[in-house]
């Protein structure tokens, strides 16, 4: 006999398999952190591959801020899994008709053009610090510059191409690391809330705004923490495409819901009693007030005045801007990872809502634990190697950071 | 000598050890059927339920989950109770999967139609869910069976997305997807499904499209019948007498 006491409270009529959440908060949690890996790295591109010198204060942060998410990355699946003894058989048995089993090959190969152009971008600094040091420091850094010692400005040219190629090809890389799990929502038709072909671009264009937003926050919180000047510069920029982004995201989000209602099929009558009663905190309260609107008037307000304004109050107007954006964008991924999970495929009833508990396995805790943990890695980098100035040439010429 | 065995009297030895061990292998080979007798390209499984049967006492539920120790909450096979009357109003239940069966609760507008729906896994041809299984641990046997490899599967929970019948889930203990495999375990002994033995109306039957005589391929090829979700183009083999529109 089973307790009725353990099962989920239903409105209407589900399918009794559909009473349980098979995606849980780590599912949420995983596009989150890729599409903050994907957003990250395109800043960096805008300056290695596009020139925008406004933007070379934090073109090395990115990277690393990029590198710090990945790491991280599988976390989240890892811990989902049934089997994950078993997570492996993605690479050994993959099944190509399935966007998941792209996984294995997308995500070492974005890894391999990350670190390749994280190495290529800090090379001269390996060398530098590694001949300025003495014993075990010396040797790790000797180590990590790979034989090279070469720092002229022929090297120097060699690995400016280098890199030029590695972020060409990075930015697909990027892309598609983030946009395939758009492609693993949108490409299952049984489910109406995730069926669309505007998926794997929605997913993308949020990628890009939480890329940018927590860049943002992580920038103007390191330089308050460090004693640096925040440059105003690149704020403007970073607002700017902050700003686009977001435009884009919730464009492209509010278009598939106005064609779902103009369509009026039968989704929409699923869809329809989901969005204001089941999500109505997380849908319409937070992703679209606190989330969207409230951002994008004060993006508005931090553009379009920029030269008006001064620079503490435009700073601050566009770090709550970040924040808001990157809760919305971890509210959009819970709309729709937790709420295509809530309406039954039966279209007749809901679950009641997915509550996460402190701390089971898939639990809060564990999701706070890793974003931690990307945090953390970040840290560790930039100890290591200096992610915002390079550092001085020979004879103590201060060198402005190039790379 | 001393501590020789003789010749004779190792052949003798030989030959009784030979007998001993023989001996099953010979009563075997007589009442078979096991799976060494199976040949698989002679079938090729289709399922008929006929709704205008089906009386919801939840027998079937019960013997599948007795044969295959599905866990409590989850479901191999269920039956829906719908409840259609004047306004358009449609009330559809499944209190415990009709395990239990189904008691009479009130409903507030005037019944005109009422009928159990059995459902299952629809074994499709057009599966939607082998094809988004990452390491291929589903997959569809050549008599057209739908299978999941617990040994391979890393239970990620993409095919329990993707199955738009709602015909899979997790399980809580092995931590693989699971669902209705048509007693496979037991079709290929010759024997039926746990389901269709327990039905005590015959509104569950399983059937073989390579069988010219077979009652079930007959009846698809002559009587009306309908598919769950046709416009998904999955293309189900299991069939169903006496579905009503509002029926998903």
């Amino acid at each position: 006999m089973i307790s009725e006491l353990s099962l989920p409270a239903v409105t209407g009529f589900a399918f009794p398999n559909d009473l349980h959440i098979t995606w849980s908060l780590m599912i949420v949690l995983y596009p989150y952190l890729t599409g903050i890996v994907a957003g990250a790295f395109v800043i960096s591109a805008l300056y290695h591959l596009f020139g925008r010198k406004e933007l070379q204060p934090i073109s090395r942060f990115s990277l690393a801020t990029s590198f710090g998410f990945m790491v991280v990355a599988t976390l989240p699946l890892l811990n989902h899994l049934g089997h994950p003894e078993r997570a492996f058989n993605i690479i050994f048995t993959p099944n190509f008709s399935s966007a998941m089993a792209g996984f294995g090959v997308l995500y070492n190969t974005y890894l391999l053009i990350l670190l390749l152009e994280i190495w290529f971008v800090w090379r001269k600094d390996i060398i530098l610090i590694a001949r300025r040091s003495r014993g075990i420091r010396r040797k790790i850094y000797a180590a990590l510059a790979i034989g090279t010692y070469d720092i002229s400005e022929e090297a120097l040219e060699k690995d400016h191409w280098a890199i030029r190629v590695l972020t060409a090809i990075g930015i697909p890389a990027a892309c598609m690391l983030h946009g395939y799990v758009g492609f693993l929502f949108g490409a299952l038709k049984a489910n109406p809330w995730w069926s669309t072909p505007l998926m794997p671009i929605i997913f993308l264009a949020s990628g890009m705004t939480s890329g940018v937003a927590m860049l943002i926050v992580l920038y103007q919180t390191a330089m308050k923490l460090g004693g640096g000047k925040i440059d105003s510069e690149t704020i403007a920029s970073l607002n700017r495409w902050l700003w686009l982004f977001m435009i884009v995201t919730v464009s492209l989000e509010l278009l598939e819901i106005m064609t779902l209602a103009y369509e009026k099929s039968e989704a929409w009558e699923a869809i329809h009693p989901l969005l204001t009663t089941k999500l109505a905190f997380s849908f319409i309260s937070v992703q679209l007030i606190l989330g969207s609107l409230i951002p994008f008037i004060l993006l508005m307000i931090s553009v379009t005045m920029n030269r008006y304004l001064h620079e503490k109050v435009r700073n601050t107007l566009s770090f709550i801007s970040a924040l808001l954006l990157l809760i919305q964008v971890f509210a959009m991924r819970w709309n729709v990872v937790i709420g295509g999970q809530l309406l039954s495929k039966s279209f007749r009833g809901f679950r009641e809502s997915y509550a996460p508990q402190l701390f089971e396995k898939e639990g809060i805790l564990a999701a706070v634990g890793i974003l931690f943990l990307a945090f953390v890695a970040l840290f560790l980098f930039a100890r290591v190697l200096p992610v915002f100035k390079s550092l001085e040439g020979p004879k103590g010429t201060s060198l402005e950071a190039k790379l | 000598m001393d501590g020789e065995v003789s010749r004779r009297l190792f052949l003798k030895g030989l030959g009784g050890v030979a007998l001993v061990l023989g001996l099953p292998g010979l009563g075997r080979a007589q009442g078979n059927r096991g799976r060494a007798t199976y040949n698989w390209d002679e079938f090729s499984y289709v399922y008929l339920i006929d709704v205008t049967k089906c009386i919801g006492c939840g027998m079937c539920v019960q013997a599948c989950k007795r044969e295959n120790m599905v866990p409590d909450g989850f479901f191999r096979t269920w039956i829906e109770r719908y409840r259609i009357g004047e306004g358009g109003r449609v009330e559809v239940d499944s209190p415990n999967g009709g395990l239990n069966g189904f008691s009479s609760t009130i409903v507030d507008f005037k019944v005109t139609k009422a009928f159990f729906v059995p459902k299952m896994c629809n074994h499709c041809k057009n599966t939607p869910c082998t094809q988004v299984c990452p390491v291929g641990a589903s997959y569809t046997t050549r008599d057209g069976v739908v299978l999941v490899d617990e040994k391979h599967c890393i239970g990620c929970g993409y095919c329990v997305q993707a199955c738009p019948y709602g015909s899979r889930y997790l399980h809580p203990v092995t931590h693989v997807a699971d669902k209705c495999t048509w007693c496979y375990h037991r079709i290929t002994k010759g024997l039926r499904p746990a389901c269709v033995m327990a039905c005590p109306v015959k509104a569950r039957e399983l059937g073989n499209m390579k069988d010219e005589q077979d009652p079930v391929r007959r009846a698809i090829a002559t009587e009306p019948v309908l598919v769950l979700r046709p416009e998904l183009l999955t293309k189900p083999n299991c069939y169903y007498k006496g579905l009503d529109k509002e029926v998903r």
